[in-house]
């Protein structure tokens, strides 16, 4: 029902793309990063919270449709549905359903509850398409309790010290759950202006978020000291970050389970926090969807798909564009 | 056992060398006194017997896990470091430890020729018990290979903080040890009884990246030739002579001959030098040395063949008197006044010239010396410890240079798990095919790494394990020390030492050299 052309993934029936790489008459988006919702397309399928920022990102004109999770709509006598994929606010698996067959494309997702985005649901389907971003035994994540307590105890450390919490996020979804999830009673926290922008428009989309400060002239130098500060990783080595001096700088990543990886970031410290699923999140996702058949994209797809296979599933890979080796 | 594994998480996380020694400071504080030898033993850069090999770890964690083997060694492709990727497959996260520091490395000990299923049923009972520090601390423990990323000196300035005591004697004092109970600190302190028999701290010389002429007049300067040989001191107390390597080992068993020194050297003194083999009196190259020192046993046939001399440097001490803040100028005069040649002890000669420009030409003929350049050093310069920028440098020759096209990549290990760093070089052959003819890591920036790694990644055509062949499109100026013929590699060539000098973004693959030119370098220089 879905096939791999040149524009991405299409369905021939539906006339229609999901997270297209180039602009195309129809786009199905299952959230809004950059990697999966491009510009270009004539018109646009997707959640009503990724909708705002999918404004925000690509234009105001931009032709939306928007949908709520669990709710359908009929493309050209395809039923597409919109089910909760847990990764970020409005982040979506994409059902859909032709000629009683069902296919469900996961987007980015992850099993556990952030406190921001709409928790992971299973959707019974024929055929799974998942990303697998951490597609390996290695990657198991710690509870996020655990992983804020460590955050927390790092921001109380450098109040003490006198010093700021920097902590690099990506501003969309990681930057908004940090938010929700530290003690705010230690500090203040300010984030970089693309941080503040987004999560006002999803504040203004309804979801309960705090307000930030944004980091700029008007405000005294003074404050910063003791308080956390979210940017995006673009500015780390950049003069902007002077002013934030004297600063432990952090990053909060999945990839900060690897030593080798967490050194070559640079930074002071790296907290292990993804919103993809670790490995044994995607094996139980492949179990619950309950597909016969399992179709890989965004990651360790080679390795996944040769042990799913060992162990009883029929899987394979999905190539995507530019994305050869998941990084 | 955690304490330590806690530590080395600090020193890990830490780039500033002033918290490194802090942490290490707190550690010998808070630790139990018996594991504070294991530890500083350790830090040294000590390595403990490989009781389990890498390979039984990886058949005991997959069938503990029931992940295949196949699937961790993709795994550790990811992570690079094999400790790691093992201390990450295994699910259990414990608080308790069975072990503190210094039972582990009895531990350890006592397993050594045991059979494979109480050395197992001893790693699976740590694993149960462990969380993922502790366990990677005795990973890495077992596979050997450990980098803190603490230089012994800053192991010495915690311990010159820790114990009050001087840095410079703390140096000398852990020089030559290898236990852990040598490097407890009851043992470490302790005074000595007379003179010690192990080395001072060497010196080290820094490459000359820029022009001589930026050192000012040359008159304030004595130049040496750069030899090829092994870097020791040579110490006479009185009970023979002993000889040091740079790496702190005792070279008297590969050099027995230097024995003979002892009644021709004066009772305590130290000499800093250079060992070397002679043949038919010339000094023989770097792989003859090879041959030599990798013989296990030392016969008189060897001794015969293959004759070693010390080509002495540096006077550090004489008859008692340590000599090392005095000039180079005065300790040199010394030395030559001590030393009066012999097939074993020579003073290696200076390199006279009155200009920057006659040492570059002389510079030019170290080859058929042979020597690898020239040193430079200061001549009011005293003899200090470590590689200390100003006073003494070395100006290496020019190496060879060819354009080769990348062909291979892999991902590295380390800081570089997840980049392509690791490359293959390929020189055209006759028939027009490339042939692979090097393989280099360094030399690139971080960022022409992260563009050839963002090439790589667009541009792989096959994969075999970790290799992935690569459009043959970049070229590379590779630099290399030397060129021999050799039957193992498919060009029938081998360099020595070959590293990335730059990136030819403005050359064509077809414009890279060709197999005919490295074989052509290849006669001129031998």
């Amino acid at each position: 029902m879905l096939t791999l052309n040149p524009n991405g993934l299409y369905c021939e029936a539906g006339d229609f793309y999901i997270d297209p790489w180039r602009g195309v008459s129809r786009a199905v988006i299952t959230h809004a990063h950059s990697d999966h919702a491009r510009f270009g397309s004539e018109r646009y399928l997707s959640h009503h919270l990724t909708t705002p920022v999918l404004k925000h990102r690509l234009g105001e004109n931009l032709s939306v449709q928007s949908l709520e999770y669990n709710e359908s709509t009929t493309i050209n006598g395809v039923m597409v549905s919109l089910h909760p994929a847990g990764h970020i606010p409005g982040s979506s698996q994409v059902r859909i359903e032709h000629r009683g067959e069902v296919w469900v494309v996961t987007g980015d997702y992850k099993l556990e509850h952030d406190g921001i985005s709409t928790p992971f649901e299973p959707v019974q389907c024929d055929t799974f398409i998942s990303e697998c971003t951490f597609g390996l035994p290695i990657y198991r994540w710690e509870a996020q309790q655990e992983v804020f307590r460590q955050i927390d105890s790092w921001w109380r450390e450098n109040k003490a010290a006198g010093r700021a919490s920097v902590l690099t996020c990506y501003s969309l979804g990681k930057a908004q759950r940090i938010l929700a999830n530290v003690n705010r009673d230690i500090g203040e926290v300010f984030a970089h202006g693309a941080i503040v922008y987004t999560t006002e428009v999803l504040r203004r989309a309804g979801l309960p978020l705090p307000s930030l400060t944004k980091v700029s002239r008007e405000i005294e130098r003074d404050r910063y000291p003791g308080s956390l500060i979210l940017v995006p990783p673009s500015v780390i080595g950049t003069s902007w970050m002077n002013r934030l001096e004297p600063a432990s700088v952090a990053t909060a990543s999945g990839w900060m389970l690897i030593r080798g990886m967490k050194k070559r970031r640079g930074g002071d410290r790296g907290f292990v926090l993804s919103d993809h699923a670790d490995f044994p999140g995607l094996l139980s996702a492949i179990k619950e969807s309950g597909a016969s058949r399992v179709l890989l994209t965004h990651g360790y797809t080679a390795p996944l798909a040769r042990y799913l296979n060992e162990t009883g599933y029929s899987a394979g890979e999905l190539k995507t564009e530019f994305l050869g080796e998941g990084e | 056992m955690k304490l330590f594994a806690a530590l080395l998480t600090s020193l890990a996380e830490s780039s500033k060398v002033n918290e490194k020694i802090e942490q290490i400071v707190h550690y010998l504080t808070d630790a139990p006194p018996g594991d504070r030898g294991a530890a500083l033993f350790l830090l040294c850069g000590g390595k403990l017997p490989r009781v389990i090999s890498s390979r039984e770890m990886r058949e005991w964690v997959s069938e503990e896990t029931e992940i295949p083997l196949w699937l961790l060694e993709e795994s550790y492709q990811v992570v690079g470091d094999l400790a790691e990727t093992l201390t990450l497959l295994i699910t259990t996260d414990s608080d308790r430890t069975l072990y503190s520091l210094s039972e582990c490395v009895t531990e350890l000990g006592r397993l050594r020729g045991k059979g494979g299923e109480e050395r197992r049923s001893f790693i699976t009972e740590f694993w149960r018990n462990s969380n993922r520090e502790t366990r990677f601390l005795l990973h890495k423990l077992l596979t050997g290979g450990f980098r803190i990323g603490v230089s012994r000196a800053v192991v010495i300035k915690a311990l010159a903080k820790y114990s009050g005591r001087d840095e410079a004697l703390l140096a000398h004092r852990l020089i030559g040890r290898s236990s852990p109970e040598e490097f407890s600190p009851e043992v470490l302190f302790q005074p000595e009884d007379g003179p010690s028999v192990t080395p001072y701290p060497f010196f080290l010389a820094s490459p000359l990246e820029g022009a001589p002429s930026e050192l000012g007049e040359i008159s304030e300067w004595q130049c040496e030739w750069k030899w090829d040989g092994i870097r020791g001191q040579l110490l006479n107390r009185g009970v023979g002579v002993s000889l040091w390597s740079r790496g702190e080992e005792l070279l008297n068993e590969s050099f027995p001959e230097f024995q003979a020194l002892s009644d021709l050297l004066p009772k305590d003194t130290v000499i800093d030098g250079e060992v070397v083999i002679t043949l038919g009196g010339a000094i023989a190259p770097f792989s003859v040395l090879q041959k030599r020192i990798t013989r296990r046993k030392i016969t008189q046939k060897i001794l015969n063949d293959l004759p070693a001399q010390f080509l002495a440097y540096d006077l550090l001490e004489l008859g008692g008197a340590d000599l090392r803040s005095s000039p180079l100028v005065e300790r040199r005069r010394r030395l030559e006044q001590l030393i009066q040649g012999s097939s074993l002890l020579q003073v290696s000669p200076l390199v006279s010239c009155s200009s920057w420009d006659e040492l570059q030409t002389l510079r030019s003929k170290a080859p058929t010396i042979p020597a690898e350049g020239v040193m430079i050093k200061r001549l009011s310069s005293p003899y200090r410890s470590g590689r200390r920028r100003g006073d003494w440098w070395k100006w290496k020759i020019d190496p060879f240079t060819v354009d080769g096209v990348l062909v291979y990549a892999q991902k590295g290990h380390g800081r570089r798990a997840d980049i392509y760093s690791d490359y293959t070089f390929a020189v055209w052959g006759e028939d027009g095919q490339l042939v692979p003819f090097a393989k280099a890591y360094s030399g690139l920036t971080d960022e022409e790494m992260k563009e050839v790694d963002s090439f790589i990644k667009e541009n792989i055509k096959e994969r075999f394990g970790p290799v992935r062949t690569v459009n043959p499109v970049l070229v590379f100026e590779i630099a290399f020390d030397g060129i021999q013929q050799s039957k193992r590699h498919r060009s029938g060539v081998a360099l020595r030492f070959p590293r990335i000098k730059r990136f030819r973004r403005d050359k064509p693959a077809a414009e890279a050299d060709s197999l005919a030119t490295l074989i052509a370098l290849m006669r001129t220089s031998t």
